[in-house]
């Protein structure tokens, strides 16, 4: 069981919400995925369209807990007035903090994440920040009391994988809250990867959204996450530098 | 009376009165909208109770597609 904060999730991937072709896709993406947590971005209406369809409107929110996240934001301060915003809905009380510091990289700007982190957990919410994959700073983060932290694999949907699996590691060996790999995953083996690393989760959109079949590739992410999940709990064999047989050396004067 | 709601200057009709009336005027009462007035959260048992005034600026935002 992935536990953040009060809540228990048997699913430990974290499907994002952005990009997919047509509503209807989306959904049996999300249903494929098996995903309990939804990420989504606050923005303004289009206060002349209210026919416009919604998705968060045709979900059974009932089967799925909302992570919205403070997307846009550039300052702590910004990013605690979307917070405030998301909470104020009545439907979640559970917050990405995401400020950007770098508008190409879409890197998180660490100083502003942690005051906004502070504020938040002061009123109350469940804190699950994106972050750089920095121990330091993830520790900082945790020791602020986070719920969980979130470090970026790689840049935001570049699908580059994961680029610094001994930073990942590093964070994931000093946690004492779930990290959850964040941004920068591209296919299946990328989630096995983070999984097997140790990580407690996974939280991906473009690799499903962004996918030529997004159905599909929503499945083979919930198999990819349940796989390197198992094989981390399984404990897998040290590497060695030669071969060692699989057979027995015994009865071998039959041939 | 003249409202800046999401960054447009909008005239609405003076029966407009509160938060639910704007609501109303736009067809969002069946919405999942959340409501802010001059940078102050407006929680929704305060709508119908939160009157505006000629040039408040409000915000009405919703839940989309994010990562």
């Amino acid at each position: 069981m992935l536990k953040i904060g009060p809540y228990e999730f048997s699913s430990r991937l974290l499907l994002g919400t952005g990009k997919y072709p047509s509503l209807d896709v989306q959904k049996e993406a999300v249903e494929a995925s098996g995903a309990e947590i939804l990420t989504f971005a606050v923005r303004r209406m289009n206060i002349f369209s209210p026919e416009q369809p919604n998705f968060l409107e045709q979900l059974d929110l009932s089967k799925y807990k909302l992570l919205p996240n403070t997307a846009g934001a550039k300052t702590a301060e910004e990013a605690v007035r979307i917070a405030r915003l998301a909470k104020a809905s009545g439907l979640c009380d559970m917050i990405k903090v995401e400020v950007i510091g770098c508008d190409k990289t879409l890197l998180p700007d660490p100083v502003e994440t942690l005051k906004a982190a502070e504020m938040l957990l002061e009123e109350g919410f469940i804190v699950l920040p994106y972050t750089s994959d920095d121990v330091v700073l993830a520790r900082r983060l945790q020791e602020l009391g986070c719920h969980a932290v979130m470090p970026g694999a790689s840049p935001i949907g570049s699908g580059q994988g994961i680029i610094n699996p001994l930073n990942l590691s590093f964070i994931i060996e000093q946690a004492t809250v779930p990290v959850i790999v964040d941004a920068g995953i591209g296919g299946p083996a990328d989630a096995v990867l983070a999984m097997e690393l140790g990580a407690d989760g996974v939280l991906l959109n473009t690799a499903v959204s962004g996918a030529a079949d997004p159905v599909k590739m929503a499945k083979a992410m919930k198999l990819a996450i349940e796989a390197g999940r198992l094989g981390y709990e399984a404990g897998r064999i040290p590497k060695k530098r030669y071969a060692s047989a699989s057979s027995p050396m015994e009865g071998m004067s039959v041939v | 009376m003249t409202l800046i709601v999401n960054g447009e200057t909008i005239t609405v009709p003076d029966e407009v009165k509160t938060v639910s009336d704007l609501l109303s005027h736009f067809r969002l009462d069946n919405k999942l909208a959340i409501v802010e007035v001059n940078v102050r959260i407006i929680q929704k048992h305060e709508y119908g109770i939160t009157t505006l005034a000629n040039g408040d600026r409000v915000e009405i935002v919703h839940f989309v597609g994010g990562g």
